[in-house]
């Protein structure tokens, strides 16, 4: 009797966590039609503006990985551009100083410059918490930026990083003067790290991630290590930042001292949370929203858009702290709730 | 030893200046535990305040640095009441989103108000010129700046150890629920040291004009040096505050003046190497 109820238990838990798992599986599936769709909708009506849609590109890979750290383990940072920095320069050093042409190689040294600068970045600001750790990650961000400066030799200075030259892609595609390839580039890269990332925070270490953020002692006392946890969350964090910090000195072939800024950190910071933290579809749709109006609106007049910028924030803050993604959730859960339809 | 000199001098009032400004941070920080990201806003507004009434009215020094202070803090007090009440005990990323939102819109608002243009403070008469010291003379606006600095930590030392107030705060701090048992009006006490915090920015901007210009982006520019100093000396702590500023200070000055060319390398490291070996800051307390 005993076994028979053991037996079926565990044969419903099994169903559960397949049917679990299928749902997590669709959602992933919406998640890459989401980002197609939306890839090829962009295409079709700016075909005149790819740069800018590349841009963005590289800007929401530097929103996922702020995300990975602040959203998920709740590691508040302002420095989240020297990792970025870190990718593009080093992909475009490649290429300017190395002769290494290769948009794949390229954007390997670019994934790898990322991760050690996350390693390194997450060994200093683990150093401290709360308002020192803030600190601390300014610091590291105007340090990267100040040594790029220093390093012109290297790095161009505040001319910049020119002289980059791309091969075609697999030999066979041309990076053209209207960034087609550039664009498609961009979007194939977006997805393998969109999935990859969905993989990453569904796995244990990604639940254990989450965990550190609510309660670090008992994640603790439960026998992990929060601490080297998070070191790997960082160096993630860092590969992902350089994958889009390559992308983006592959698209525009310039890397300008702007990319390891403090502002870019900031801005980053601010899409995350106007998307809303803790998920990638939230980083995603921040980022999108964010350029976009910022194209729009900081062409008139950079003062203006600044003064936008700020009151949307404080009205985030107050409004809507879970950000447009979250809240649009709790409103379609409240609906279906309210319809009396319960999730299968 | 005339560089040495004019090093230590310079090195000394740049670390008075940044100390009247960000004495009141860390005291809403450790009091209030707001990250207040918006603090040098409100020393920009000082600046602008009193290079209004000391340019355009003509109103004499004096007078420009006692309007800074009180227009400034009469322009705090409704943000308070709107917005900062609003994310006391909220975690650190809806603190330092706010006030990053509300630097962004005095930014904004100073640009579209007062041009954006460098704006200079006129010294009174008697601050031009420079003292003689019999073997040296050092520009008066400098001592005067040191001298500010001075009373200022001397007054809040007094305040805060001596009067019935400053028990009151620290009671607060210590724990705000027992003090508020105890019959300590607590919001009264925030909202007081939130005025002196605010009017102490307004206070420092005007005097550090010299130091640092007044211009839209002195908001953003110089916050990350304001939260750098509380954070190095301790939140909340006056003697930790006081240090850091000298400390960080004289490594800012000595390096800008020996290698100008590396710009603000050595500040930045010298400020991970610090908060690396002391990450609670060079006086904070274990919480």
């Amino acid at each position: 009797m005993t076994e028979k109820t053991n037996s079926t238990s565990t044969a419903s838990a099994e169903t559960s966590r397949t049917r679990l798992r299928a749902g997590f599986i669709r959602r992933d599936l919406y998640g890459v039609a989401a980002i197609v769709i939306v890839a090829a909708a962009g295409y079709v009506l700016f075909p005149d503006n790819l740069a800018l849609l590349t841009r963005i590109i590289a800007i929401a890979l530097l929103v996922l990985s702020l995300d990975l750290v602040t959203g998920y383990c709740g590691v508040a940072t302002l420095g989240q551009a020297a990792l970025f920095g870190s990718g593009a320069y080093a992909a475009g050093i490649l290429s300017a100083h190395y002769g290494i042409n290769d948009p794949l190689l390229m954007t390997l040294g670019g994934v790898f410059a990322g991760a050690v600068a996350g390693l390194v970045c997450g060994i200093v600001m683990l150093r401290a918490h709360g308002l020192p750790q803030l600190v601390l990650s300014i610091a590291l961000v105007y340090l990267f930026h100040e040594f790029a400066n220093k390093a012109s030799s290297w790095t161009g200075g505040s001319d910049g990083l020119s002289g980059i030259v791309l091969d075609p892609l697999f030999g066979l595609y041309e990076f053209d003067l209207f960034g087609h390839t550039a664009y498609f580039f961009g979007v194939v890269l977006l997805l393998i790290v969109f999935a990859l990332l969905r993989i990453v925070v569904r796995s244990p270490f990604g639940m254990l991630c989450r965990g550190i953020k609510e309660d670090p002692v008992r994640i603790r006392a439960l026998g992990a290590s929060p601490h080297k946890a998070l070191i790997k969350i960082y160096i993630i964090s860092g590969a992902v930042a350089g994958t889009g910090g390559a992308l983006s000195a592959i698209s525009t072939q310039v890397v300008a001292l702007d990319a390891l800024s403090f502002t870019q950190s900031a801005e980053a910071l601010v899409m995350l949370v106007l998307g809303g933290t803790g998920s990638l579809f939230g980083a995603l749709v921040g980022t999108v929203i964010f350029m976009l109006f910022e194209d729009f609106v900081s062409a008139a007049n950079p003062f203006h858009w600044l003064t936008m910028v700020g009151a949307l924030l404080i009205a985030v803050v107050l409004f809507a702290p879970k950000g447009i993604f979250g809240t649009v959730q709790d409103l379609l859960s409240a609906r279906r709730n309210r319809t009396g339809e319960t999730r299968p | 030893m005339q560089t040495v000199f004019s090093i230590a001098v310079d090195a000394l009032a740049y670390g008075m200046v940044l100390f009247v400004i960000s004495i009141g941070l860390s005291v809403t920080m450790g009091l209030m535990r707001v990250v207040n990201l918006a603090h040098g806003g409100f020393a920009m507004i000082g600046g602008y305040i009193a290079s209004y009434v000391a340019r355009d009215l003509a109103l004499g020094y004096g007078l420009a640095l006692i309007a800074a202070v009180v227009f400034t803090i009469l322009i705090a007090i409704p943000i308070e009441r709107l917005l900062y009440r609003r994310i006391y005990g909220q975690p650190e990323l809806t603190q330092v989103l706010m006030t990053i939102g509300i630097t962004f819109c005095i930014i904004g608002i100073a640009n579209f108000v007062m041009g954006p243009t460098l704006k200079t403070i006129p010294l009174a008469p008697s601050l031009q010129g420079s003292a003689d010291l019999g073997f040296r003379t050092i520009p008066v606006h400098r001592l005067f700046a040191i001298a500010c600095g001075l009373a200022v930590a001397l007054g809040l030392w007094y305040a805060i150890e001596k009067t019935n107030f400053g028990i009151k705060l620290r009671a607060s701090v210590d724990n705000a629920a027992m003090a508020a048992a105890l019959g300590v009006r607590t919001e009264i006490v925030y909202a007081v040291s939130f005025a002196a915090a605010v009017g102490l920015a307004a206070f420092g901007g005007v005097v550090g004009s010299e130091f640092l210009p007044v211009e839209p982006y002195y908001a953003l520019r110089y916050m990350v040096t304001f939260l750098v100093v509380v954070s190095v000396g301790g939140a909340g702590s006056i003697p930790g505050a006081l240090a850091a500023c000298l400390l960080l200070g004289a490594i800012d000055t000595t390096g800008r003046y020996l290698m100008p060319e590396f710009g603000e390398f050595f500040f930045y490291l010298a400020v991970i190497a610090i908060i690396c070996v002391f990450p609670r800051g060079l006086a904070g307390r274990a919480k």
